[in-house]
Parts: structure tokens; C-alpha cells; sequence
């Protein structure tokens, strides 16, 4: 035994000397050193996210009866999501006012992360810092703020009439999907403008220069060379507003009203009030299984983009 | 392309970035189809001047007019200039074809006569077929190449090129100092050359601008560059120069004569420079104007005793560095490595003969600031 350990020391490399098996296991295995490294992540992966997963899988094949669970496996909520036209509608509807919020942001991000890339030469990272402000107090009460300004009484119709431009309050502001829209886009915002930013700043002045030179004017260049270039970040910055936002339920629930109600508010409401697990187990499955397709069209787009930019 | 000597003129531009001056004062004209280049270290001011050429630059003050027409209110997207940039600056997001087209656009040509044009520039190039292909499969000549198609598919009325082969290797960058000069010949179009190497200005262009610290010191074709600097930093900086100081003993109709001291009396040819007897005077010649010889040269002429004390092979020619009584400087001679005689003397040590001709002697004015002997 210690004859073999001597020849096995011998072999290694002269630098692993000083240290032990281990580290000359680790000199020698790059993926057991790659595994060891991803450990902690790899545990909460796996107890957080891996573990729920399977459970709700496991549970979305169950049915309720009242107040227990039928636990022999059948598809049967899932013929339900497919068949009810509430869930299809509600499952629509999300796609529909995450999709606005992705695109909404986008479109209001991409000048600040624009000015930023382009106009800012001096401490750009404080502009940056300062857009993401929004993100330095609660979500919720970044909620309720919004609630205050689109209100009935809120400041935007309080500040028309007083104006006198309209003489009653619009309706439409709060409890509704523009409402739900404004705010996620709002709460959201400072994810799309990195990206964004990031894609811009990377694009080589001297190619924009070339384009001047070669006869376009600045509009004509921004849509020939600036924005191309940067679509790969807008459509990171697309996904990454729209992957959280189709699933949440605390917006919608304060500020969507009836029309403003999303799949994520069922979904909830399965786990609460209606009392029924397995159905709102299959409705989170059906609802990941959407964003997922969504995402891999996304990624399929992005990566084409990229590969003709880089 | 009109022929006139001052096709551009550019009239005491100056440039500064806050407090720092990069160009100060510069005026030259350059003639309408002319292989112009602007030659200096880096910093000199060089691509700021070409830059403001192309509009990317506002002059802090003067003018520059381009065939007539002063380009002060003229915004970079309407100048008939076009540009080589240094990295080529060739659209990632574009095939080659789109890319030779880009500038095209405005010129609203039908499809089919748009592709014509650009298959024609893809052969003037030697890329014939490239089209659809993307910039990242070429090759660094091959760019080079296609930004050179890009610009001059506008017929711009001058081409401006920032240091176009600096990223080539050096064979490459060789075979293409060739294809430009050609190409410029066969284009007609003025180009404005901007290096800081200097051969590679000598061999391609029809005069030079060279710069230093943002102020031209000379203006001329590379022959009269290289044989008659006017200040010594010119000479420093083109080609290899020893130097010599004098003092003026005589100037007559043709001739001035400069006592050099362990180099002896110095006749040098009059020329525009004017010397006054008693003056300081910088004597500067040229390693490959000396003849060398081991035994002392019979007959008159001017010649000199030295040691040898090194030499370099360099194949096509050897250069030997040879200490002489009385000079700090051990002076730099070079010579022709021809099939025979010469190989003696790249095996000699010791001692040998410095011959010149007075036609070799560069005299200059004493410079304040490089009072110093090289």
C-alpha cells in the first residue's frame, strides 16, 4: 500500500507536491473540479428549485376531492387547462400584457441606455447606478405609488382636471391591463436598460464613423448600424423583463381590476380560495412550459442576430 | 479629375482638445490627383488633420477647401471625401457585397445595376465572388481590400486613408503599397495618405507632408525629402543621418565652405539656404553617400582616417559603424553588398578610408534645440 502511494506520488506533476491527494485528484479532473466549484449553487439548485419542481409535476398529475387529495396519476388537469377556455383566455392575456411590458420597456430603456452608451463620457456608471433607482425601495409600495398616481382621484386625473382639459376622471387608468403594463414596465425598467447599455457600448465608434462617412445622416445611420448592432441585447433585455413578468400576480392583483387579472392570480387562487393543489399545480406547469417555448424562441432569434454581427 | 496644384487647400488649421494643441497652424495644398502623404511619429497631429478632412473634426480655427468649396459648414455625411479606416470598420452585420454597397443608397441605382457595380469593385480588388461572404471569414489584407472598395465605389473626390496597412504583415503590407499606387494611378483620385513609416511613404507617394508636434516641417516629394532635408529633425527622422557641426569659413556664388574640424573643410552646394561666414552650421550626410576602401584613396577628394569598429550584414547591404579621431559619433556607413569587392571590407578591421562627394553634403542650420552632435 504505501509502495503503490510512493510510485502514485511519483508520477504527479512536481507542482502538486506540496499538496495532498485532493489537490492532485483536482490538478488532474477539470469537470470534478468544475462539480466542486458549482457545489453550493448546485445544493440550492437542487433542494430549491429541482426538489418543487418534481413535486409540483407529481402533484399536477393528483386530483382534489374536497378536501383531500386523490393521489392515482391521471392527466386529467391537464385535459382541463386544454379544454376550459378561462385558462386559455387568462394564459392569453398574460402572454399579451407581459409581451406589451417586455416591449413598452424596451422601447423606453433603450434611449436612456442610448444617451448613457453614447453622450455620458464621464461617470457613466453613476448614470447607471441612478436609473436603477427604482429598484432601491419595495416593490410593493412601488405598486401602491403607481396606485396613487393613476387613481381615480389620483394625481395624473386630478392634475387633467384641474388643467381643465377633461371633467371627469378617467376610468381607465387604474384596474386595468394599461395599469398593470405601466407599472411592471416601470418596475422592471432597469433590467432592459443593461443590457441594452452593455450592446451599445460595445458597438466600435469607428463603424459608426464609417457609416457617416459613407453618406448616411445620423437617423439613417441609427437604424442601418446602431440599432442592428444592438438587437442582441434588446432581445435579452426583451426576455428578461418577460420571463418574471407573464407570472406575476401581485400587480394585476392591486392594480388589473377584472380585466387587468392574470394566469399568475389563478394560479395563486388555486393554492388559496379554491382549494384545488393538483389543477393549480398543472396550471404553473402549463404556464412554465409556455414561458419556456417562448424562451427558446427568444434564444433561437438572439443567436441568429448575433451570429450575423459577430 | 482637374489637375490644379491646389485641389486641396487647407489654410492655417489649428486644433486643440481643451488645452492640449494637436494641430496647430498647418497650411499645405494638394493637387488634384495626387498621392499625398502625411508622415510623422505618433501624435504628430497626422490623423487629426486627416479626421477633420473627413469632417470628423471641426478646426478650432482656419479652413479647409475641397475643389473650390469650403468645407467649414459641410457636416461629414456630404463631403466628396470617403475613408480607408485604420481597422477597416467593415460592418459585422453586413456581407461583402452589402458592405461595397452601403454608400451606394443614396445614388438610388436599380438592383440589378447596383450589383454590376459591385461585382466590378469586387474584381478591381481581386476578390472576385466574395459577395456573399461575411467579414469575419477574410482574411486582414482581404478587408483592407474591401474598405478600399466601399470608399471608392463613391468616386469620392478624394480618398483619405489613416495607416490603411499598419495591421498587415510586413510582405503583405509590401505587395499592397504596389496595388494602391496602382490602383491610385488607374482611380485618378487624389488620395491622402496618412503613416508614421516612412519607407512606406518614400515608396508610394508623389509628395510629403512631414509632421511633428501638430506643425508641418516639410513639405516635398520624397527625393527631395530624403536628399535635402531643410532641419535636422527632418533628416533624423526620414532614413539614417550623421551629423557634423562646422563653423561657415566662406560663401561664395555655388559654393560654402565649412570648416568641420577633425572632419576637415567641407565644401557644400549653395542652395535656397542662406549662411553667413562665421555661422554655426549642421553638416549632415547620408551612411550609403561614403565610399569606403581600406588603402588610402589616391588623387584629390575628400577623405578621411577611421577605425572600424562594427558591422551588420543585412543582405542586400552591410552597414559599418566607423570611429574617427576627434568625432564623439562613431559614423554610419553603408554600403552595396555587390558580388565581389566588397567582401573584403565586411571582413576588414581596423583601419579604413571615408571618401564623399561634396554633392553629398546636406548643410543645415543650426538647430537650438538639437545642438548636440548625433
Amino acid at each position: 500500500m504505501t509502495d503503490n502511494t510512493a510510485t502514485l506520488r511519483s508520477t504527479l506533476p512536481r507542482s502538486t507536491k506540496s499538496g495532498g491527494w485532493l489537490s492532485s485528484l483536482l490538478m488532474r479532473f477539470e469537470a470534478l473540479r468544475g462539480y466542486l466549484l458549482l457545489s453550493p449553487t448546485l445544493l440550492i439548485m437542487i433542494i430549491g428549485i429541482c426538489v418543487p419542481l418534481f413535486i409540483l409535476v407529481g402533484m399536477s398529475l393528483w386530483t382534489q376531492h374536497g378536501f383531500e387529495f386523490d393521489k392515482s396519476l391521471t392527466l386529467a388537469n391537464y385535459f382541463n387547462v386544454a379544454e376550459q377556455p378561462i385558462y386559455k383566455a387568462l394564459l392569453a392575456r398574460s402572454i399579451l400584457i407581459s409581451g406589451g411590458c417586455a416591449l413598452a420597456t424596451v422601447i423606453l430603456s433603450y434611449p436612456m441606455a442610448y444617451f448613457v452608451a453614447f453622450h455620458v463620457h464621464r461617470h457613466k456608471m453613476v448614470w447607471i447606478i441612478l436609473m436603477t433607482l427604482p429598484f432601491w425601495t419595495s416593490y410593493l409600495l412601488r405598486v401602491f405609488s403607481w396606485k396613487i398616481i393613476l387613481g381615480y382621484n389620483g394625481v395624473i386625473n386630478s392634475g387633467l382636471i384641474g388643467m381643465g382639459l377633461i371633467d371627469q376622471p378617467l376610468e381607465f387608468l387604474l384596474y386595468s391591463p394599461l395599469a398593470v403594463v405601466i407599472t411592471l414596465t416601470h418596475a422592471w425598467s432597469a433590467f432592459a436598460i443593461l443590457p441594452i447599455y452593455v450592446s451599445l457600448e460595445k458597438i466600435d465608434r469607428s463603424l459608426l464613423e464609417a457609416a457617416t462617412d459613407l453618406g448616411d445622416g445620423p437617423v439613417r445611420r441609427f437604424f442601418r448600424i446602431t440599432f442592428p448592432m444592438s438587437l442582441p441585447g434588446v432581445i435579452a433585455a426583451a426576455l428578461i423583463i418577460f420571463i418574471p413578468t407573464v407570472g406575476d400576480y401581485i400587480t394585476p392583483t392591486l392594480l388589473g381590476g377584472p380585466d387587468g387579472i392574470m394566469l399568475a392570480n389563478l394560479i395563486s387562487a388555486q393554492f388559496g380560495k379554491v382549494n384545488d393543489w393538483p389543477m393549480g399545480a398543472a396550471l404553473a406547469i402549463a404556464l412554465m412550459v409556455t414561458v419556456a417555448l417562448f424562451s427558446v424562441v427568444f434564444v433561437i432569434i438572439s443567436r441568429k442576430v448575433t451570429e450575423r454581427i459577430t | 479629375m482637374s489637375n490644379n496644384s491646389s485641389f486641396i487647400s487647407i489654410q492655417n488649421v489649428s486644433k486643440s482638445f481643451g488645452s492640449v494643441a494637436a494641430v496647430s497652424d498647418v497650411s499645405m495644398e494638394i493637387g488634384g490627383g495626387e498621392f499625398f502623404s502625411l508622415l510623422g511619429p505618433s501624435g504628430c497631429g497626422k490623423t487629426t488633420l486627416l479626421r477633420m478632412l473627413a469632417g470628423f473634426e471641426t478646426p478650432t480655427s482656419g479652413e479647409i477647401v475641397i475643389d473650390g468649396q469650403s468645407m467649414s459648414a459641410v457636416p461629414p455625411h456630404q463631403r466628396p471625401v470617403n475613408m480607408v479606416f485604420q481597422n477597416y470598420a467593415i460592418f459585422p452585420h453586413l456581407n461583402i457585397h452589402d458592405n461595397i454597397a452601403y454608400g451606394m443608397r443614396k445614388e438610388r441605382l436599380p438592383q440589378a445595376e447596383l450589383d454590376k457595380k459591385v461585382e466590378e469593385m469586387l474584381e478591381m480588388i481581386k476578390l472576385p465572388g466574395y459577395g456573399k461572404r461575411r467579414s469575419h471569414e477574410l482574411s486582414g489584407g482581404e478587408r483592407q481590400r474591401v474598405a478600399l472598395a466601399r470608399a471608392l465605389i463613391k468616386r469620392p473626390k478624394v480618398l483619405l486613408l489613416d495607416e490603411p496597412l499598419g495591421a498587415l504583415d510586413k510582405q503583405l503590407r509590401e505587395q499592397m503599397q504596389m496595388e494602391l499606387r496602382a490602383l491610385q494611378r488607374s482611380v485618378g483620385i487624389t488620395f491622402v495618405f496618412v503613416t508614421h513609416d516612412q519607407e512606406e511613404a518614400l515608396t508610394m507617394s508623389d509628395r510629403i507632408a512631414v509632421m511633428s508636434k501638430g506643425r508641418t516641417l516639410q513639405i516635398d516629394s520624397p527625393t527631395e525629402l530624403y536628399e535635402k532635408p531643410i532641419t535636422r529633425e527632418v533628416a533624423a527622422f526620414i532614413g539614417t543621418m550623421n551629423f557634423f557641426d562646422g563653423r561657415v569659413v566662406s560663401v561664395d556664388n555655388d559654393q560654402i565652405i565649412v570648416d568641420a574640424g577633425a572632419l576637415g573643410i567641407v565644401k557644400g552646394i549653395k542652395d535656397t539656404t542662406n549662411f553667413g561666414v562665421g555661422e554655426m552650421a549642421q553638416i549632415a550626410v547620408r551612411p550609403e553617400k561614403f565610399s569606403l576602401s581600406i588603402g588610402a584613396p589616391n588623387g584629390v577628394g575628400n577623405f578621411i582616417e577611421g577605425n572600424m569598429i562594427s558591422t551588420a550584414y543585412l543582405g542586400e547591404r552591410s552597414y559599418f559603424h566607423i570611429a574617427v579621431n576627434g568625432i564623439d559619433q562613431p559614423i554610419a556607413v553603408s554600403a552595396q553588398n555587390s558580388a565581389s569587392a566588397d567582401i573584403n571590407i565586411r571582413d576588414h578591421k581596423g583601419q579604413v578610408w571615408l571618401g564623399w562627394p561634396d554633392a553629398a553634403v546636406v548643410l543645415l542650420k543650426q538647430d537650438a534645440s538639437h545642438s548636440q552632435a548625433q
